[in-house]
Parts: structure tokens; sequence; C-alpha cells
């Protein structure tokens, strides 16, 4: 590897300068990392590396990790956080968690007080990693510089392979600036960790296919171990030779074509009518890199009652967790798909029920008020969708109603161009994450589509997307409500405000004593968005009217640098359908 | 379900906390739990006994089996095996009281009396679990002061037939009547 000859000159390294060429030498080309006082020595050393390594600052090292998840999604490549120790470590603690939840592969990198002082409760010591034992595929602390190649390369073979995930290094100060004499063809040492992936067996293989044939009713159900394994061309052949209807969970979105004849878009709690009563009526349902998880399944009990179940996922104690599987299979997904496909034949009769389920399609689409004189939030992500059909284009967002209709109106082509932080749930997750697909993706469309309560928790970075170049463009669907909290107050609390009005306390929406006529604007707005980004130097415009949104989102398209566009939109529309949860989807609301 | 699970982890800093975080953070109900160094200084041996139908035994076996630093998980419950809990014991004894009565229990359960106060002894006893508590409740009228336990340990026997007497299980029979 070229870039590997900086610093192998010498033979003896500090420890930071051995964790910046570690970096490099595992084809990292960016990290996200804010400084500190015992993260120092490793800035140093980055600024040493930069002509290999790019480092952005962020604003906050949440937004750091989330870039990180940002770039790591949107490549498959693992992302990179740094931050000092403390603060800066725990800073980092819920995009921790949250790549934990995802399966996303981040190698997370803290300073840490010198190991002579850990434990005395210094300046900026917290035992980071007992805080992140739980939530972590693996960690370390470092205590002895000679001990860092090999952990270096344990960090990044255990945070990509398998099921990949977030591991955290520990690295006290004393070991950043300690030399050794470097061995980089050191071994790893994981008596522990599995070398080599699971793969089917052929007789598991063969039972699916068997199983497949004789079905009358199969769907298949796909998630974001599709995404993990890079089998989406496996599973989009499998689709093609057998004709079997496709839905997918919001991790999985974009593993096959959202805007396809047998795609029934995404199931679950905010899925679409047809998918779910697909998946009600099946005989035999496929599921594939999926976990079961409850916002999908609602009662696990009456998910998918009458079907035979295939579950292929690569860890082991997802299978038979939540659900019971007929035919089980712990294998890396991409190869069972390989292997189903060699020998798989279409299901013998099945022409009624793709009939059926194209006819469910047609009878219970996704749906919203055309006629409203004003715009609502799904008008406004279809409107961007269909603008950027034919661009490259990357789509982030933050958690709540903005979401799930971004989930339901924005059509996926590809994987990986959709970044949700699904398991987890973080709000806030939106601004930073497209800055680190950006980074990843200079000439890309890159859209955080944003609510306002989401915005706010990471608004810092439009600094980091300004100085750092990053022609992020928001779409801030600004409804001036924690909208989906608010649709479960109108919902199962009789409409009743606790807290999530965005506004002055002392305005009569905090109060919810407002104006609740369907689609009745709240007339004074807070924050003044336009004049925040303006702030931060990015480009932003407002936009109210119908008939003004196309115009504003090809401004918001055509501008150069970060853009952010105030959408106001009314805070009554709710999303539907919806399971409410912990229920079946014979109790689906759909108006 | 009571299951003996045997586990070989690496013996590396925070692995004990890492495995109990696990199992305390999943709800799943731990008996015991017993660590010790082996053969290899590089791994210790974990064992736990577990309480739960197989669908529990099931998840813990393989949410273990995810922690990096765990080698190796093995359900001995279902095989044939030796299992031991070693107990320390003070029990009242005045002089002039049931000092004898207490030393022929202890002899009787095969246990040792490691140190002698004014006014109370130690006993050291191990055995399977069922003779420990029987030992337990016959000391119980004398008046426990203190009691430690280490939890269960246990090894799968050798698949050759011949087992020399094991006379601490024979006379688990007798005590436990």
């Amino acid at each position: 590897m070229a870039n590997s000859q900086l610093g192998r000159t010498t033979k003896v390294m500090t420890g930071a300068d051995i964790l910046v060429q570690s970096l490099v030498d595992h084809g990292v080309e960016v990290l996200f990392a804010y400084p500190g006082g015992c993260s120092m020595p490793m800035h140093q050393s980055l600024t040493r590396y930069s002509k290999y390594l790019r480092t952005i600052l962020p604003r906050h090292e949440q937004g750091g990790a989330f870039a990180a998840q940002g770039y790591s999604r949107s490549t498959g490549k693992p992302g990179v956080v740094m931050a000092t120790s403390g603060p800066g470590a725990t800073n980092l603690v819920t995009a921790i968690a949250d790549a934990k939840l995802d399966s996303i592969p981040l190698i997370a990198i803290t300073g840490q007080v010198p190991t002579r002082a850990i434990g005395t409760d210094a300046f900026q010591e917290t035992p980071i990693i007992e805080v992140c034992r739980g939530i972590t595929k693996h960690h370390y602390l470092v205590t002895r510089v000679d001990d860092l190649p090999r952990i270096m390369k344990e960090a990044f073979h255990i945070a990509t392979t398998g099921r990949p995930g977030p591991v955290i290094i520990d690295m006290p100060k004393d070991v950043q600036l300690d030399r050794c004499e470097v061995d980089w063809d050191v071994p790893m040492n994981l008596p522990g960790y599995r070398v080599t992936r699971p793969l089917a067996r052929d007789e598991q293989i063969r039972q699916v296919a068997a199983a497949i044939k004789h079905a009358k009713r199969p769907v298949i159900y796909a998630g974001g171990g599709i995404i993990s394994s890079e089998a989406s061309e496996e599973l989009r052949e499998l689709v093609r030779l057998t004709g079997i209807p496709i839905t997918m969970t919001v991790m999985g979105l974009g593993v096959y074509p959202g805007d396809a004849d047998l795609s029934l878009d995404m199931l679950g709690m905010h899925g679409s009518a047809y998918a779910n009563y697909a998946v009600r009526d099946c005989d035999l349902l496929i599921a594939l890199g999926v976990r079961f998880d409850d916002r999908v399944t609602g009662r696990v009990e009456t998910f998918a009652k009458h079907a035979k179940i295939v579950h292929i996922d690569i860890d082991a104690s997802e299978i038979n967790k939540n659900k019971t599987a007929h035919i089980p299979i712990c294998s890396d997904v991409k190869y069972a798909l390989q292997r189903l496909n060699a020998i798989v034949e279409a299901p013998e009769d099945m022409v009624a029920w793709v009939k059926h389920c194209k006819e469910l399609k047609e009878k219970y689409p996704f749906h919203y008020d055309q006629n409203f004189d004003g715009i609502v939030q799904q008008h406004a992500i279809q409107a961007l969708s269909d603008l950027t059909a034919d661009r490259e284009t990357y789509v982030t967002v933050g958690v709540g109603q903005h979401q799930m209709w971004a989930a339901q109106f924005f059509k996926f082509r590809k994987p990986r161009t959709w970044l949700s932080s699904s398991g987890l749930g973080t709000m806030g997750f939106g601004l930073p994450s497209a800055m680190g697909v950006q980074a990843a993706h200079p000439n890309a469309v890159v859209i955080d589509i944003d609510g306002d309560g989401s915005f706010q928790m990471n608004i810092q970075e439009l600094a980091t997307c300004h100085c750092e170049k990053l022609p992020v463009k928001v779409l801030l669907l600004n409804n001036q409500h924690l909208g989906m909290v608010v649709q479960w107050e109108d919902r199962f609390m009789g409409s009743n405000r606790a807290h999530t009005y965005l506004g002055p306390i002392d305005h009569e929406e905090a109060s919810g004593t407002g104006c609740s006529v369907r689609h009745s604007y709240v007339q004074s707005r807070y924050p003044d968005f336009v004049q925040i980004a303006k702030g931060y130097g990015c480009g932003a415009a407002t936009v109210r009217r119908k008939g003004d949104l196309v115009g504003a989102l090809e401004e918001m398209l055509a501008y150069p640098g970060p853009f952010v566009l105030d959408v106001e939109v009314p805070y009554q529309e709710h999303v539907l359908p919806m399971i409410p949860s912990g229920m079946s989807v014979d109790e689906m609301i759909l108006e | 379900m009571r299951h003996v699970l045997s586990a070989l982890v690496q013996n590396v800093p925070g692995v004990l906390s890492h495995i109990s975080g696990m199992l305390a953070s999943r709800g799943y109900n731990i008996d015991s739990l017993a660590v010790g160094a082996t053969e290899n200084p590089e791994l210790s041996r974990m064992t736990f006994v577990v309480v739960g139908d197989d669908y529990v035994l099931s998840q813990v076996r393989k949410q273990l089996e995810k922690i990096v630093t765990v080698v190796q998980v093995d359900d001995i419950s279902s095989q044939n095996y030796v299992e031991r809990d070693l107990m320390l014991l003070k029990v009242k004894a005045l002089p002039g009281g049931p000092r004898s009565e207490i030393r022929e229990l202890v002899e009787i359960f095969r246990g040792r009396i490691v140190d002698v106060g004014p006014e109370e002894v130690m006993i050291e006893i191990s055995g399977r679990e069922s003779k420990v508590e029987a030992f337990i409740e016959r000391m119980r009228p004398y008046g426990i002061l203190e009691l430690v336990r280490t939890g269960r340990i246990a090894m799968v026997r050798s698949t050759s037939d011949y087992r020399p007497s094991d006379s601490s299980e024979n006379l688990e029979t007798n005590a436990t009547e």
C-alpha cells in the first residue's frame, strides 16, 4: 500500500503515530475528531498524516460520531470518530449505542487520562470502557503501547466482520506519547471470536428451496442484514427467479427498488397496509437479515401467524429470539442467497397470491390530502423524491413523523442511500450523518429530511457543513411540534399537550389551547431557522405556499453550499397507517 | 429448570464485569457464578448456574458466545459431571456447649474444623449443593454467625465407565434424607 510508507522509515514510533498509521493502513480516508487535553498527541499526529487522512472537526462529539456513522452507512466501510476523555467520551455514548442497535461498523477512539491517574477521579476522567461495555461489540483500554498494533488490527476486524458493530478504543495520554519498536505483523489474539463467517449448509438451502416451491402465498421480509452483507444483488436475483413479493424493514429500504412492481415497501408499525396484510396472510415468510423487532411485528404472537418461517441471519442469537423459525439458518445472508439462487424454482402456484398483493397495493396506497391549500410533509417529501430521481441522492433523517414519511414517500432504489437511526431512534441523527455521507460522496446530493425537533438536537453541525465545505441540504419540515408525540397524544391521550410544543411557553399552543382545527398553522414561528442558517454561513429560505414548493426545492438543490429549506407545515397530520404498539395488523389504523 | 454452564473466557481485565453486566441487562436469572484460573494462564473458567427454560438457556448461551472474550460455552447439565461448592461457616460453639456434637456432624459430612475461637468454630465443607445446603440446615439450630460460599464449579467426567466411589455424593444422599 502506497499509503503505508510514511512513518515506516523509523521503526520506533509513538503510540499516537502507531494509532494514526494504523488508521491509514486500514484504509480510513476521513475521520471526525474533536480535540481535548487527553487526545492532543493523537491530533498532533493527525496533522502529520493529513496527506492520507482528512480530519473533520465537528462542533459536538455526538455530531462527529453520527458523521462517522453516515460515512460508514453510505460506504460500508468502518466510520472513525475521536474524542477526548471525560465529557468528550461520554458525548459519544448515544451514537455508539445507536451503532450497536443498527449494526454499524464504528471505531470510536477516546483519549483517557494517563494510566497512573486512572481511578483517581482525575480531571476529565470517566471510566468510558465501563460505560460502553454493554453498547459496544467490543472495547479496549490500551495500557501498553506495544499492544497497539494488535489492538488496532483486532478492532477493525471485529467492527467489520460477522454482525458489524461499534468498537471503542480508550487511549491514555501516556500511551499516546510512549514509544516502542513496532511490529506490524503481530497476530490477532481472539480465541473467542469466530474467524470465518457462518455459512448455511446445503441441506438447509434445499429445505428453503422446497418450502418456496410449495408455497402458495410467500413473502420475502428483508432487512439491514442484506445491506451489511452486500447482498442486494442476490436478493434482487431471488425475486427475479421466483416472483415473490418483497417487503423491507426500515433498515432494509433500498435493498430492492421501492418503485418496482413486486415491492410491498416497508412493513411494521408505520409500514404499508399492503405489506402488513400480505405478511398476515402469507403461508411462507422468508426473513432475511432481520431480527423481528417489535416495531415490525407488533404483537409477536399474531405476526405471520399462519406462515412457515425461514429465518436467515448471521447472528445466532437473533434466531428464535423473538419468533420461532421453522427453518432457522445461521449464515451470512449473501452466501445463503447465492446458494439458494443456484437451485431455487418459482412457486408452482402463486398467480392468485401475486395478483392479490398487487390489488392490496392499489387499494391501500400511502396517501395524503392532496387538496390541502398548503404544504403537507408527505407532499414535500414526494416532490423531493421526484426531483432527485435521476441523481445520485442520499437521504438521512432525524426521528419522528418526518422519518416515517420519508420512509413511506421517498423512493429508494439502491442500498446505502437511506440512513436512519432505526433501532435506537436518536433524534439529531439527520444533519451530522448527512455530513458524513457528503464527506464520503462529495459529488452526490445529500439531503437531511428533518423535523424542527430533531434538527435542533445537532443544529450546531451547520457550522461544520459550512467550514468543512460539505454542501448538505436540509429539508426542514417545520411543524413547531414534536409531531410523533403529538400524534400519540391525539390518538391515546385525549390530545393533552405535554411539552410537545417547541415555541415559547406563553404561546397558546404550549397549553394545547391553540386552534386545533386541522391544518391551522401556528402563525408565529420559533426559532427563525433562516436567520440561524445564514448566521452559520449556509443558504436558507422559507416556503409556505404550495405553489412555491417545487421552485424552492430546485433552489435548494442548485445551491452550491449547505442549505436549509424551512418548510412551514401543519402539525395536525398523522403518520398512517399505524399499528399501535403491541397490537396486531387487525388493529391497524388506516384513517 | 436448572442448568450448569461452563464457559472458558480470556483472562483479561473486565471480562467478569462484561459478562455479569450482559446477564443483568438482559434480565437473566443467575443462581451462582464462580470464576477462577485454569491450567492455561491466558484463560479463566466461569461456571454459571442458570435458572430458566430451554428458551432462556439457549439465549443466555448465545449471548455469552457473542462476547468477544468468551472462548467457549458448554451446557454440561445434560452430561455426567461432578459439581462442587466450597463453604466456610462460622457457628456458635460455647465451651462446654455442643462442641462435640458439632464436631460429629462435621465428620459425618466430611468437613473440617479449620479454626477454633473462644466461642465459635469455623468449618470448611465442600460438595454438591444439596449436601452443603443440608449441612447449613443442621448447623442452623446452633447459631450460624457467618457464612461464605464459592458458588458452584463443575467438570464433566471422563467417558470411561470406571468411577471411583465418590464419598461426598454417597454421603449426600444420606445427609439429605
